[in-house]
């Protein structure tokens, strides 16, 4: 499928016509022309072009344009197997950390590194002249003094795949490190090194043709394009194609080798989406906005999230209603794939095409996300804290001016002004020593501090929402609690909403009045977070917190858990989404999805035994 | 299945001290659960087990005897992330076959690596899978399978829940005991989840600092702690004692 993606590609097509014809030359060529290109006419000696020697004769009349096409093959095999050194003794050079030990390995790399730093031209001609001249000894010389570019690729890719665990597992189940080598990293550094080997055979082939036009390359009486043009060379004035033809030859080999790694490298490495400028969405009437109620800092009506896919675009939010009061605090809980994180992002207003973000309205503290600008209007009402905080920080940049940035910027606030006010929210988010820390760099906080500097950015401004996307999955509990305690300490003294984002059910009901569980793209249940773990009446929410132990879970019994796999996003099932999962579905859940009534959006609640 | 035992365990990266003096028995058929926070030295401690991390001093023990650190290890290791644990190249069936200790003929290879699936509750039809059609859950069952498939004498199990969703993390810890119950198996369960580590295992060990500041039964240990930092811990539990604004 892949392969076909690369002949679909106009660069890629061109490629692989041109490579065909190059090799169709290569291995046929000799057969075909191989007597004419030979039959010595010296009533034509140097001619130029004519009806019968297209591009004219050399001083033994032979036919000029048969020796092109009869030099393919010589040119193209030389090429190849310097191609074929540089790759093998790459892989020997690069793998020697993992073969050989840390210790020897890293004077291997050393060395590497070393040789990699010299021109490769230099390396050439020193190879050339150690290997002698003709045309075994170019091609080592070509394909020995290629190695150390092969050898830094493969050891970087190399360096990547042993990190990964499944590395670890086959060393600890005894494999052998040649197989490793073999069946775990080679296989998986492949594609990589074979589009780096095609694009790199393009550039092989001038440096022979350069060789043997400098004559250090082939000797007659056999010849490839480089040799073509040294003996052309002469005539250049008289007539000009003898030299040209053949170097026309080495330009679109050349380009054969170039173009077509280009295509795989496409393919192979960042795939763009198909079907992205695809409308997605079947057209809707238009809605009346709905004014805000006053007392709403946000206001959710009918999100959808599509995300284009190559299956099919992916409905990841389908049609979320909610609102948050001043104030209040609001968990939204599920499992990955649910899209909460992406209605958490939607309404942060931080999705960008091709994933589509729809809804009837969207309004935050009064400003409505779906018109142009809004999110320049909405300045520093809204903050954000996201689950990696080592990611939310430039880290190129000390934190102070970072916070500083926001005031500037949003507020017109002068340098100094800004800074102080940085200085007094990292205090205000307890960080110790707020002068100082203000003059580091982000990598010098730990996970718990930078996630409180970025809460302490969110205060730079006068926050009326805050959303948190999943703020202490990446902490330990001891830090979670801290910064869970902060949120909770900001909300009260600056008087904020906050939508927290969370997997963990007993999170969100520490912290929030109220939950919204995601399932499948859709809210199943919403209901006050202290009766989560009690009232709970949509199947999935009462197996949710049945599945995770607490310290209270009862030992003698097996854990709960939800059957079957969670809805396939591209292809939700037209009724109830949890329906193939739940023990009360009939074929009226199949068939009709449940809305959101009071609460909850299950046709099957009122049987759920409270 | 037989005894792990860890004595004064040291393990340095330059002057960096991870481990110290780390000592710890696994004994045969118990499950040990090994909790603390990140950076404390819990995956090191199972690392050096295995090899992964030179020790700087101490000895790791199986049975009395050095652990070989080459070749098929007697202890087997599960790792955290499914998603980088098996090679995407390799179908289910290669993966558990490259673990098995003696090289079987096709047809007591494929009755072998239908008896791992059955045992972590998967279809022998998966064998022919590649990883990339496998669930994170299933994923980590082939991974506990291709552990099980060294038949080794301890599995090493390295916050093997905690990169699952929920619903799936049920199904593995329900997995875990029932090969506890019915294999035998010794396990050291490392995890930061004090209620995943009371759920799977008989004792805990708590690290912190690279040092092992509590030991003993789980009730003990969660119930009534003795030690200020295994108290710490527990009280930052979500949900163990309400939210207090910091003062």
């Amino acid at each position: 499928m892949r392969a076909a993606r690369v002949l679909l590609r106009p660069v890629g097509f061109a490629g692989f016509g041109l490579l065909t014809l190059v090799l169709l030359a290569a291995a046929f060529g000799p057969v075909l022309w191989g007597g004419r290109a030979a039959a010595v006419d010296t009533g034509n000696l140097l001619a130029g072009p004519s009806a019968e020697h297209w591009i004219g004769t050399d001083n033994l009349g032979r036919d000029l344009f048969a020796r092109v096409l009869v030099a393919a093959r010589l040119s193209i095999v030389l090429a190849v197997a310097a191609t074929a050194i540089s790759l093998v003794l790459g892989i020997l050079l690069g793998a020697a950390p993992m073969l050989l030990g840390r210790r020897l390995g890293r004077l291997v790399t050393s060395a590497v590194n070393v040789l990699v730093a010299f021109p490769g031209l230099l390396l050439v001609l020193f190879f050339a002249v150690v290997f002698g001249v003709g045309a075994r000894g170019a091609a080592l010389a070509v394909g020995v003094a290629g190695a150390p570019a092969f050898a830094r690729l493969c050891h970087t890719l190399m360096a990547a795949v042993s990190e990964r665990d499944y590395i670890a597992v086959a060393r600890i189940a005894g494999v052998s490190r040649i197989r490793v080598l073999l069946r775990h990293v080679l296989p998986n550094v492949a594609e990589p090194l074979i589009v780096n080997a095609t694009m790199a055979a393009g550039g092989v082939l001038l440096t022979f043709a350069g060789l043997s036009f400098l004559g250090l390359g082939v000797q007659s009486p056999s010849y490839d394009w480089g040799k073509l043009m040294q003996d052309g060379l002469n005539g250049i004035y008289v007539h000009p194609l003898a030299a040209l033809a053949p170097g026309i030859a080495v330009v679109l080999a050349g380009l054969a080798f170039n173009l077509t790694g280009e295509a795989f490298a496409a393919v192979f490495g960042l795939g763009d989406l198909p079907g992205g400028a695809r409308s997605l969405e079947e057209p809707r009437e238009p809605v009346a906005a709905t004014p805000a109620v006053p007392g709403t800092v946000l206001s959710v009506e009918g999100l959808r999230v599509t995300i284009p896919g190559p299956a099919g675009p992916i409905r990841a939010v389908r049609g979320v209603t909610f609102a948050l009061s001043d104030g209040e605090a609001v968990g939204v809980v599920g499992e990955s794939g649910s899209g909460k994180s992406l209605t958490a992002l939607a309404v942060a207003g931080l999705i960008e095409p091709p994933v589509r973000v729809e809804a009837d309205h969207l309004l935050v503290a009064g400003e409505d996300l779906m018109a142009a600008g809004a999110h320049r209007r909405l300045g520093t009402s809204l903050a954000i804290v996201f689950q990696d905080p080592m990611t939310s920080f430039n880290p190129a940049h000390r934190v102070g001016p970072q916070l500083a940035e926001v005031s500037r910027f949003h507020q017109r606030m002068g340098r100094k002004a800004a800074l102080a006010r940085a200085v007094d929210r990292l205090r205000a988010v307890r960080i110790r020593e707020p002068e100082r820390r203000a003059r580091q760099y982000p990598f010098e906080f730990s996970g718990g501090m930078r996630q409180r500097a970025m809460i302490g950015m969110g205060l730079m401004g006068d926050p009326r929402l805050i959303i948190a996307d999943e703020p202490t999955t990446a902490l330990d509990v001891t830090v979670q609690r801290q910064v869970l305690e902060l949120l909770a300490e900001v909300r009260r003294d600056t008087g904020a909403a906050l939508l927290l984002i969370s997997h963990d059910v007993s999170v969100v009901t520490d912290v929030c009045d109220r939950v919204l569980v995601m399932y499948a793209g859709r809210v199943v249940e919403e209901l006050p977070a202290k009766d989560l773990r009690t009232l709970a009446r949509h199947p999935y929410t009462r197996a949710l917190v049945a599945a995770v132990p607490d310290m209270d879970t009862d030992l003698s019994r097996p854990l709960a858990v939800i059957p079957g796999l969670p809805a396939d996003p591209v292809h939700v099932p037209a009724g109830c989404a949890f329906a193939p999962r739940c023990p009360l579905a009939d074929d009226h859940c199949r068939a009709v999805a449940p809305a959101l009534v009071a609460g909850v959006a299950c046709h099957k609640s009122t049987e759920v035994p409270v | 299945m037989s005894t792990l035992s860890f004595h004064d365990v040291r393990v340095r990266y330059g002057s960096h001290t991870v481990l110290d003096d780390v000592s710890l028995e696994v004994a045969d058929g118990q499950t040990v659960g090994l909790v603390g926070e990140s950076g404390c030295g819990k995956s090191t401690l199972a690392r050096a087990a295995v090899g992964l991390a030179p020790l700087t001093g101490g000895q790791i023990l199986l049975d009395g005897r050095p652990v070989p650190n080459r070749g098929r290890r007697p202890v087997q290791m599960v790792f955290q992330d499914p998603y980088s644990s098996l090679d995407p190249r390799m179908t289910v069936g290669e993966s558990l076959a490259e673990a098995m200790p003696e090289r079987l003929g096709r047809t007591a290879r494929q009755a072998e690596i239908t008896r791992l699936l059955a045992l972590v509750h998967l279809d022998a039809a998966r064998a022919a899978d590649l990883p990339v059609r496998l669930s994170g859950g299933q994923r980590q069952r082939v991974a506990l399978a291709r552990a099980l498939a060294a038949r080794p004498q301890v599995i090493l199990a390295d916050e093997i829940t905690s990169a699952l969703d929920v619903s799936v993390q049920g199904a593995v810890l329900n997995l875990i005991r029932d090969m506890r119950r019915d294999l035998g198996l010794s396990m050291l369960f490392i995890s930061h989840n004090l209620a995943v580590v009371r759920y799977v295992a008989d004792h805990v060990a708590v690290l912190h600092n690279g040092q092992i500041v509590e030991f003993g039964p789980t009730a003990q240990v969660l119930g009534a702690p003795r030690h200020d930092y295994t108290r710490h811990l527990l009280a930052a539990i979500p949900g163990a004692v309400p939210l207090k604004e910091q003062t």
